[in-house]
């Protein structure tokens, strides 16, 4: 099982290495918004490899304020910059 | 390994796979609208899946009900997110791709004005 957790981690460590490469190539405010989001989204899914391989459940708190978050964070930043010129 | 083990790991590796297809989806897309297909559909079902495998990892009854819980939330704020991202860029003047798709509202308002909720 350690394996797979090892092998999980790694591909979820590069598609974070691609989502923050997201937010250095040149592009718009809210493609940004869109790297971090699925860096929330990528935590989120790290927590629940953790649950995973060890299998108790005591995370499992983090992972529903974690979830709900990061909703929270990209429809408030989502808000902010509507009328924003770009 | 028992067999709900060798279901959960499978479970956990293709949805830790989906998170690399919406990561690289995120840069291969040209335009903003087509990047935020990438960023939700599969990263939504991955973790869908990797809950999924907790879900058969876990031993006690109320825990499954907390993988549940995070998964319907999931479901009912991704697209909630996505669209007001996608309303704000477009109201913000984000350009579109007209390669990849063409602006529906643009023409909807260009043709008869006063259409949208607030279209000035």
């Amino acid at each position: 099982m350690t394996v797979v957790a090892i092998i999980a981690f790694s591909l979820l460590a590069v598609a974070a290495v691609l989502a923050v490469a997201r937010l250095m190539r040149p592009g718009t405010l809210p493609d940004r918004l869109l790297g971090l989001d699925l860096l929330v989204l990528i935590s989120v899914a790290a927590l629940g490899t953790h649950v995973v391989w060890t299998g108790s459940g005591e995370f499992l708190d983090v992972l529903v304020v974690a979830a709900l978050l990061g909703f929270v964070g990209t429809v408030f930043i989502a808000g902010l910059i509507q009328d924003r010129p770009r | 390994m028992s067999v709900t083990d060798v279901l959960a790991a499978v479970l956990l590796l293709v949805g830790t796979g989906l998170f690399v297809v919406a990561a690289i989806g995120l840069h291969r897309f040209t335009d903003l609208y087509g990047r935020m297909h990438a960023a939700t559909k599969p990263a939504t079902l991955g973790l869908l899946l990797v809950l999924a495998a907790a879900a058969l990892r876990v031993d006690s009854a109320d825990d499954v009900g907390k993988l549940a819980l995070i998964g319907f939330f999931q479901l009912a704020t991704a697209p909630v997110a996505a669209h007001l991202l996608g309303r704000s860029a477009y109201r913000g003047r984000v350009p579109i791709d007209v390669t990849a798709g063409i602006d529906d509202l643009g023409t909807l308002e260009r043709d008869s004005s006063g259409v949208g909720d607030d279209a000035s």
